[in-house]
This record gives structure tokens, sequence and C-alpha cells, in this order.
């Protein structure tokens, strides 16, 4: 299918996919199995420019927008998204910055975002706070020229291993949703330090740790707006990069399609191959069909949000939403045509399904995607006048 | 530091064919790319380069559409490419092509070194690096897998062979054909990449080298392909013996019983 891409959109495609192709894909089993990071994978992304297709070129970046995020990130999510989910939490680390951060604050870390010399993070969820954000217990209080961190952060992707963290914390308890407020943390901050590293059923490369905070002292400098924009800067966060986690699914979809066509064209049962039987030639239709759509989707809505328009948050949860649960079909498909073969590590479609499933819960479950779509339904059509009827 | 590696654009190994009429590469409708050797080529200069600065351009001799091939090196960062393309060059061996490369290395001059992939895998003959160095009247040493530059212009390479590995040392300018072992190949960059599209690359003919027709292509060339097969599986295999002088006499000997051409 055409999208219609620019030539720099298709450079981006084609860069990402070679890294994909020959760094990633060789080496994705034995990161799934090691756990490890992959830093390696990361240097190359950043010698390769990866890091800033999002970012505004005055910061050091391409100048593109959410659409070249989700390029990249679909790419090279067709090879792992583990890896892929680490290289696109640093742009979900660095957009708080970009959205609302001041000059000072985008010069001195949108930069070192761009060139992948630092990778990003954000922390928002709690023990107490995942779909319920309004459960935040981290307190930052202001004390003279800083502020003053406590609390725990939990599940923060990136974590232990970036340099910038954007972290939420409860600046005015009294004022409910209206005293977050956003900062930004540095590794090496006093009082900063990790928790251990989570183990997890998919995505086992990416680092998910816990962000301790005891004590940690920054500078003022370092809030992110104003006091009380920490609801809004997360949600307009969100809002932008929602649609990468779409890309994340896409990205795995066609990774799994890839196999299985492959796979469904080779297998030899009863004397045929078994693509030339309907019962696995309908299951690879839909799985096609509905990546083909999730595409659509993620591309439809990442232009919108780059065209700057107002009320992005339905389409974004759509992108979100839909595509994620596309993935968890498509991958847990891709094993049943594979069969045996599939349930075994040996190959990589088994990964790609217990991968998948992270999709539906990270930035927003799938449950609350739906309540954004419905309540802003609710919003829109309280607006219109007329009657359907 | 001006460092010049030279790439050869070749037809894809996974879809080759041969013409059996005219026993040469059927290039029609086979996708073209870089000389897999060469990538160590540009790699090792763009290694040298980020160490010890200066600039890298890439040279290629081919057809108009070799332009390609220049472009994907400047996406991972060459500075300049340079395209030596003329009717003229058509069918050259590898001593009109060491030649022709030579006299643009001297043109592009002054150039400290000459990198170039160990052999191209269409016609393997692993030539033209040494050619080069032979019309450059350069020091030259093969299959080098690390090079280091060191004080007073010498460049230090340590060259594979079968038993172990060799270190030697010598004056710039020189050539060196390097092996996989220099280094993978980077990845392009985005930045590199679009500057790339952009980028100028200069094409120089036989008039713009100073070189006759004669000099270059078929008509420079002192060999051709005469007849393309697959080699006999390898037996009654015979090892000469004695010095190297004996061993030379035996083998001309035999060559003459074999009525080979020109003995």
């Amino acid at each position: 299918m055409d999208y219609f891409l620019t030539e720099e959109q298709q450079m981006i495609k084609e860069i990402a996919a070679k890294i994909a192709t020959e760094k990633i894909r060789p080496i994705r089993a034995e990161l799934d199995e090691s756990e490890d990071f992959p830093w390696e994978i990361m240097k190359i992304l950043a010698q390769s420019d990866l890091f800033g297709v999002y970012l505004p070129e005055e910061y050091g970046g391409l100048g593109g927008g959410v659409l070249e995020n989700c390029l990249a990130i679909e790419e090279l999510g067709r090879a792992c998204i583990g890896v892929a989910t680490t290289y696109a939490a640093s742009g979900l680390g660095a957009y708080p910055i970009l959205l609302y951060g001041n000059e000072e604050q985008k010069q001195k870390y949108l930069p070192v975002i761009a060139s992948g010399e630092k990778l990003a993070a954000f922390g928002v969820t709690e023990a107490g706070a995942g779909s319920d954000a309004g459960g935040i217990q981290t307190t930052a209080k202001r004390d003279g020229d800083d502020y003053i961190l406590n609390g725990t952060k939990q599940w923060i992707t990136n974590g232990g291993e970036a340099e910038i963290y954007t972290v939420v914390a409860i600046t005015d308890r009294k004022k409910g949703a209206r005293g977050a407020s956003a900062f930004i943390v540095e590794n090496g901050d006093p009082g900063f330090s990790f928790g251990k590293k989570e183990k997890k059923m998919g995505i086992r490369t990416s680092a998910t740790r816990e962000l301790l905070f005891n004590d940690c002292r920054i500078p003022a400098d370092r809030l992110i707006s104003r006091e009380g924009m920490g609801f809004i800067v997360t949600m307009k966060t969100f809002d932008v990069s929602r649609p990468g986690i779409g890309a994340l699914a896409v990205g795995l979809c066609q990774g799994a399609l890839d196999i299985s066509v492959e796979y469904a064209r080779k297998r030899v049962q009863f004397g045929k191959p078994i693509i030339s039987f309907q019962a696995v030639q309908h299951m690879l239709a839909d799985m096609a069909t509905e990546t083909e759509a999730a595409r659509a989707l993620v591309y439809a809505a990442a232009r919108y949000i780059d065209s700057e328009a107002k009320d992005i948050s339905k389409f974004s949860a759509m992108a979100k939403l839909f595509p994620t649960d596309v993935a968890m079909r498509v991958t847990t498909d891709a094993v049943q045509v594979l069969g045996g073969y599939g349930y075994m590590r040996d190959y990589p479609v088994e990964k790609m399904m217990r991968d998948a499933k992270i999709l539906q819960i990270y930035e927003g479950t799938n449950q609350v995607q739906r309540n954004i779509i419905g309540q802003e339904l609710n919003k829109e059509y309280g607006r219109i006048k007329e009657t359907f009827f | 530091m001006h460092i010049v590696a030279c790439i050869k654009q070749v037809p894809d190994a996974k879809d080759v064919r041969i013409d059996p009429e005219t026993c040469t590469l059927v290039r029609q409708g086979v996708e073209s790319i870089v000389n897999p050797h060469d990538w160590y080529a540009v790699e090792a200069a763009l290694r040298l380069r980020d160490e010890y600065g200066g600039k890298v351009t890439v040279l290629t001799m081919g057809p108009p559409q070799a332009e390609e091939a220049l472009r994907e090196t400047l996406a991972l960062g060459v500075d300049e490419a340079v395209l030596l393309s003329d009717r003229a060059f058509a069918g050259a061996d590898t001593w009109a092509t060491s030649l022709t490369l030579a006299r643009a290395i001297i043109k592009l001059g002054p150039v400290d070194l000459v990198i170039c992939g160990k052999q191209a895998i269409d016609g393997d003959t692993a030539q033209v690096g040494p050619g080069l160095a032979a019309h450059l009247d350069q020091p030259y040493t093969t299959y080098a897998r690390r090079l280091e530059l060191q004080d007073g212009g010498l460049l230090l390479a340590e060259r594979l062979t079968d038993m172990g590995y060799e270190v030697v040392q010598m004056p710039l300018p020189a050539v060196v054909t390097v092996i996989r072992e220099i280094g993978d190949p980077r990845m392009p960059g985005l930045k590199h990449k679009m500057r790339a599209r952009k980028q100028e690359i200069p094409v120089m003919g036989a008039a713009d080298l100073e070189l006759n027709p004669e000099e270059v292509g078929l008509q420079g060339s002192f060999t051709q392909v005469v007849r393309v097969f697959s080699p006999p599986p390898r037996c009654d295999r015979e090892m000469l013996t004695g010095e190297p002088e004996e061993q030379a006499e035996k083998l001309i000997n035999r060559l003459k019983e074999a009525k080979v051409p020109g003995l």
C-alpha cells in the first residue's frame, strides 16, 4: 500500500528497516533470553540520527513529527518491540519537555536526546496509581530554590538506563488533579536511585525499574510549565505518544505476518503447503487485513496530530487501542499458523505473542483508551444541536 | 589526511547469470549493489578519518548508474564522491581499470592513503588494489585487518595470512586492501542520507584524466575474457618442489607442454 510518504519519511523507514533487519533481528532471541539492555543497538540508532526524527531542527532534530516517530518505531518493531519500546520510551520522556518546557529546558535537554547521547524516560505510574493517575503519592515540596521529591515510581521503562527523567509529583494535595506538577530529574541527582530490573513476560530486553526518590533535591528550574500542570502535561504527552504504541503494534503485526506467510508457503502437510488450505489462508487474510487497517489508522491519526489539530485525544486513543488489540490477535494466530513450532522458543513467534500483551496495558490500558474515546464521544455529541433521527 | 576508498558496483550475486555467447555477466535486469568487500574499505577509511581527521573521497569507475553506489556510501558519512564514467572505459581489465583509477587519484591529490576491498565478487581478481599501487608507484599491502597511523607519516597494517598475521609498516602515501576483520560497515545516517540526495557528484571522463582512448577500456586492456566455464572438479594435482627458480622453470616447461599461448 502506498501511503504517499515524503522522500524524507521514506528514508526514515529505509534506515530503520535496515537496522532492524541487519542489527536487531539476528539478536532479538538472544536479547529476550539474556534480558540485557540493547545498548549496542541504541548506539547504532543514535549514529543513524533516528532519535531526533520527531524533534525540531533548532534542537538538533530532523524536524519531523508524530508520523516520522511512528515510521521509525514501526520498522524497529517489525524486528523486536522490546528494542523499539526502548527507543520509543526516550521519545515519551522528551515529549513533556518539547510540549511544555521553557526555552532553557529545551536547549539543555532536547539536543542530547535528539542525538541519542542520552536516553529519556517518563515516570507517572506508582504502585497505587496506574489507570487512576489521581492516586499519585510522590510529593515535591518547594524548599527555597529547590524542590524536594519523595516517593516511588513503578514500572518505569528505561528506568536506570536513561539519564533524563520527566516525573509527575504532587505539589499540592488539596487541589486534587490540579495539585500535580511535572519535573525533570537527572540520573545522579542527590536522593535519586533505582529499584531492581523487573522480570517481565515479554519485551524483556527493555529495562523496567522503580524510580526511588528519597529527599531528592533538584533545582526549582526543573519544574516543567507551572505548578499544577502535571496532569495536563501527562495527558497531552500521551495524546502525542499513543500513536507510537499503535506503531509498535503495527510493526509487531507485520513481523508476525511475514513469518506466518513465509512458513505457510513452505510447510507441507497432506502433501501440500498449508497455505493452500482455506483454514490457514483465511487466518492469514484476516491477519493481513487487520494489520493494514491498523497501519492506516496509525498514520491517519499521526498526520492529524501533526496538522496541529486540537481535538486529538479520541483519534490518538483509537490509534493505540485498535492496533494493539489487533497485535494480540495477529501474534496469537501466528503461533497457531506455526503450530508446535510456533510454541517453541526456537521460532520467533512465541516471543511476539508474549511481547504483544504489554501493548494492551502500557501507556494507558485499552480499557482506559475506551474510556477516553467514550468520553470524547459524549462531549462531541453534546455539542451537536441537530438530531440524527 | 585525505583518504580515497575505491568501490565497484557489481551485480547482486543472488541472481547472476552468464551469457553463453559473449561469456560475460548478464547485467540487464540484475540489481546492482556495492561490492560487499568494498564496504569494508569505506568503513576503514571512515574510521581513520574519525580518529585522525581529514576527509574521505569515494571513487568508482562505471556506467552513469554507478552514481547510486556512490550515494549509498555518502549516506554513511563519506565527504565526497567522484564517478569515472566514459564510454571509452567500457571493457577495461584490471590493468586499464587501475590505470584509470590511479590517474583520477593523482588528479584528486594530494591523497595520503588509498583503500580498496580485497576483491570484487564479480571478477574475483584482487588485482586492482595492487595495480593501483603499481601505477601510483606507491607501497602497498593486502588483506589488512587493522590500520594505524604512526608518527612520521607511517602506516602500520596487520595483514591476515594463512598462517596468522603479519605486521607491516610503510610510508604514506600508500595503498591497502582490507578484509572483513577491519570492522563492520556502519549503518547509514539520516542526516548524511539527506545530504547525499542533493550532493553533487563530479563525473570525469578520459579527457578529464588526460588519458588517450587507447590507454583505457577494452583498448587499453592486456587481457580479455575468452571463455567462461565451471572449473572441473580438482583432481590429479601435482606439487612442484625445489628452490623457487627450479619451481618456476618446471612450471614454464609444463605450461609449454600444455601449449599455453605466448610461451
